[in-house]
């Protein structure tokens, strides 16, 4: 930790690591100095010493759970430090921040939810602040000429009446993004901006991020993902478990270098090579469509083979997983257990006829947040838990849950607490034993990474190679390419309802790879 | 970590016995002789058990983070039911044998009344969607309705003299309706924490949608609960029959918030999948010594209410502040040392 002793010997200076190119002399909009934060016994953030700069792309990265996002509730006045720090913004000295005063220095947060509100129009969502600030009357025509300016301003094509709750995710962010500058933000905070969105609307983002900065105004990404963030980005700070790692030109870093600080270690991406496809096939899918989702879709998969199935957002991919899942019909087409046909009308008898879905949305669908681990991880399989007298059994439910936590390697101390006390990678392991427990022949995967930090991705990824390993077909399915290409055995391309191509990993390169599916 | 430091994180734990202890123990100390006698913890153990029934029948939805409004109609209707079949078919010099057939027959009557009920508003709350507050309310106003309308708001009177023992006896010393008490509190006890149906009432309580994605049939558990819910009403129905020796529509109307009052002082969430029986039972007690002992000092009933919704705030402030203030303090406590070391 030598740049903490930089920083104190130079307190009154603003600080600048070493690493730091003095490419372009900025002016710095925010310093902070010793910033700890403990929640209850624990540091989420030790001994902070970070100087944000005017119109500078700042990535805040590390893993989840590194606080990151502590330190940007910090700067936003969410949260206080603990005594002893220092927040400089604007000409001012803080030891701490409230939200109002944060605010008027022009920061601005953009969270993960958004925090829109979803039953009011896009107009009054976006002029929401100006309302507030300059009169206590609502004056309708005003609000919607400030929202048309500034949607204008940007480039975004979002009908002003439109309300916000049937605006499509990036769409929303567009809007968030519009509040922030009706605001006069200074400072504008993303977390995790480009977790739900297409490569497309990636770009889209992308361009948006450098029109403000061309006004000066400065953007921190909070980040945990590697890729395009970077692209627009001047400066990269990795943050690891509660310590800033250090501050570094985001032109010298390169995908595994940022990895390696980020987890601590190096994870070097290869093929899969290897495959555990014994021949004998579980499931056949034959010309199966269901109008406006997908089309005439066919597929085989066989014991421990990894079928990847990548494409956009609204493809179709998810909604192939559903049926397969029994929660949707199809019109037509035929689904093929162990060659036997099968018609599932509810999830109950797919799970019965061997195929279970881990769901895209962990947080609501996948889990029950305030349950605790244990009752998360048996909750499929409460009826085998029973003793002699039909009643719940603890010491089976103890001895299950602890077996799998051991074999899943789930990093908990307490299985009784409540799952929400886990990281993201931990939690999602959980959902998969949960889902391992009801011994699939079939394993759909719908995005089992998502929101998950580099270094617990790579485990689920061995477990999911463990899973073929012990003859569990699987189907994956993914918004990276990365993903699929490098643990699926095939890939599925989905374009529009339909199977727009098969590739397998050994005779395309990813770029191609990505291309094709990037290109829609 | 330490078991002393510990111990102040699980300390509040004892707050709802503490505040039991602390009632006995003042109202003892206000009324030497008469609080701890025989007949105040007699008259207890006959009067809290109709708001227990009912507590209990509401308990099931409110984790469910769902709500029944009909509890209070549902027993007066069986109970009106139930009365009736009695009146009119149990003859005054039957033995005690017959007499059990009759109740009996009117029990399971009753029964059935309630699972037509429990279907009914399940399905609608499961398969329809409606929000269970205004699904029982429409059951509770039909139900009321109906109920006036078939009886002219008159109470049918007479019970046989088996059913009065269940609202005037004693088993073992125990008043019987007590007795009723105990045994579906307990039911409810391994209902919610042994078996995979209470698993689902408190998973479904947290996030329906996502225990249905785990496999789980929540239409079938919604109905589930409502229907159990129902036929709970039916034992308070028959404990109100036997203690008034009577069925009235309105027997019992004010209890219907008094339920829910209770829940939240046994440590439910309001926005439901968590709750424990055992809270709810102390919450229960802890209110019936309170309305009992102002009644030896020959307060008026209202002010007793008054003193309820005071001991429901006072047990939301100390929840809140022990949330905010206690907890953090004694976290850090605990872990003070170990994350020093790390």
């Amino acid at each position: 930790m030598g740049k903490n002793k930089t920083a104190e010997t130079s307190r009154r200076l603003p600080e600048r690591p070493p690493e730091t190119p003095p490419a372009r002399k900025r002016d710095s909009l925010v310093v902070l100095k010793h910033v700890s934060k403990r929640f209850g016994g624990n540091y989420a953030l030790r001994d902070i010493n970070l100087e944000l700069q005017k119109g500078e792309v700042h990535c805040l990265c590390g893993a989840n759970g590194c606080g990151k996002s502590t330190l940007a509730k910090i700067i936003s006045g969410a949260h206080r430090p603990d005594s002893g720090a220092s927040i400089e913004i604007g000409d001012n000295r803080y030891d701490e921040l409230t939200p109002q005063e944060s605010r008027r220095y022009g920061v601005q947060v953009i969270y993960q939810d958004l925090a829109l509100f979803p039953n009011l129009s896009v107009y009054e969502n976006i002029a929401f602040e100006y309302n507030l600030g300059h009169t206590r009357l609502y004056r309708r025509e005003r609000l919607r000429r400030k929202a048309r300016e500034v949607l204008d301003e940007l480039a975004f094509s979002i009908n002003l009446d439109e309300r916000v709750e049937n605006l499509s995710i990036a769409q929303r962010q567009q809007v968030a993004i519009c509040r922030a500058l009706v605001a006069e933000a200074k400072m504008v905070i993303m977390d995790e901006p480009t977790a739900s969105l297409t490569r497309v609307e990636v770009n889209h983002l992308l361009d948006t991020v450098r029109y403000l900065k061309s006004k000066d105004i400065t953007v921190v990404f909070v980040n945990h993902r590697l890729n395009e963030v970077m692209e627009v980005s001047d400066r990269v700070t990795v943050m690891r478990d509660g310590v800033l790692v250090g501050t570094y030109p985001a032109k010298d870093m390169d995908e595994e270098r940022l990895s390696e600080l980020i987890t601590g270690r190096k994870i070097d991406f290869t093929l899969k090579g290897e495959a555990w496809a014994t021949g004998k096939v579980v499931l056949e899918v034959k010309d199966l469509s269901r109008a406006g989702q997908y089309q005439d879709v066919s597929f085989s998969l066989q014991e421990g083979e990894i079928l990847g199935v990548c494409g956009l957002l609204g493809s179709g991919r998810t909604e192939l997983a559903l049926s397969l899942f029994g929660l949707t019909r199809p019109d037509h087409g035929e689904i093929r257990v162990d060659g036997r046909p099968v018609t599932l009308r509810n999830h109950r008898q797919a799970i019965q006829a061997g195929i279970s879905y881990l769901s895209e949305d962990r947080l609501s669908l996948g889990l029950i947040l305030k349950q605790s681990v244990a009752d998360n991880m048996v909750l499929t399989i409460m009826e085998r838990l029973k003793n002699c007298l039909g009643l719940l059994s603890r010491e089976k439910r103890r001895q299950t849950v602890a077996e799998w936590v051991k074999r899943l390697d789930v990093k908990v101390n307490d299985s009784e607490e409540p799952i929400t006390t886990l990281s993201g990678g931990n939690q999602q392991k959980v959902v998969l034993a949960k889902w391992i427990l009801t011994n699939p022949k079939i394993l759909i995967l719908d995005s089992p990474t998502v929101g998950v930090d580099v270094g617990a991705k790579s485990s689920i990824y061995q477990l999911i190679h463990q899973l073929a390993r012990e003859h569990i077909a699987m189907v994956l399915i993914s918004d990276e390419v990365p993903e699929v290409y490098y643990n699926c055995d095939r890939i599925l391309h989905f374009r529009q309802g339909r199977v727009a191509g098969e590739y397998r990993p050994d005779s395309i390169g990813i770029d191609t790879l990505s291309e094709v599916i990037g290109n829609g | 970590m330490s078991n002393r430091s510990n111990f102040w994180v699980q300390l509040p734990a004892i707050g709802l016995p503490a505040l039991l202890a602390a009632s006995l123990a003042i109202f003892g100390l206000l009324l030497p002789g008469r609080f701890w006698s025989v007949g105040a913890f007699e008259s207890m153990a006959f009067q809290m058990p109709e708001l227990g029934l009912l507590t209990l029948a509401m308990f099931l939805p409110f984790v469910s983070a769902g709500f029944n409004l009909a509890i209070i109609v549902t027993a007066n209707i069986t109970g009106i039911f139930m009365a009736w079949l009695w009146v009119n078919m149990v003859p005054s010099d039957a033995g005690t044998g017959l007499q059990i057939f009759w109740v009996a027959l009117g029990l399971l009557g009753a029964m059935l009344i309630a699972c037509l009920i429990g279907v009914l508003i399940g399905s609608l709350v499961a398969y329809v969607g409606v929000h269970p507050i205004l699904t029982t309310l429409g059951f509770m106003t039909l139900i009321k309705g109906v109920g006036i309308f078939i009886t002219r708001g008159a109470p049918v009177s007479g019970m046989p003299p088996v059913v009065q023992f269940l609202g005037t006896g004693s088993f073992l010393g125990v008043p019987m309706p007590m007795v009723v008490f105990i045994l579906t509190a307990l039911a409810m006890l391994v209902l919610m924490n042994r078996t995979s149906f209470g698993k689902y009432v408190y998973m479904s309580g947290s996030n329906i949608n996502a225990t249905y994605f785990s496999g789980i049939g929540t239409h079938r558990v919604i109905i589930g609960i409502y229907v159990i819910s129902s036929l709970i009403c039916v034992l308070a129905g028959l404990v109100m029959n036997a203690r008034f020796n009577s069925a009235r529509m309105g027997y019992g109307d004010s209890y219907l918030l008094l339920t829910v009052l209770a829940i939240i002082m046994g440590g439910a969430d309001p926005l439901g999948g968590f709750g424990k029986v055992g809270g709810l039972v102390l919450a229960l007690f802890v209110l019936q010594i309170i309305s009992t002992g102002l009644n030896l000092f020959g307060v008026s009933q209202h002010v007793s209410l008054a003193m309820w919704g005071a001991v429901l705030i006072f047990v939301l402030a100390a929840k809140f502040f022990n949330r905010r203030y206690y907890l953090p303090w004694a976290q850090r406590r605990a872990a003070g040392p170990d994350s020093c070391s790390v």
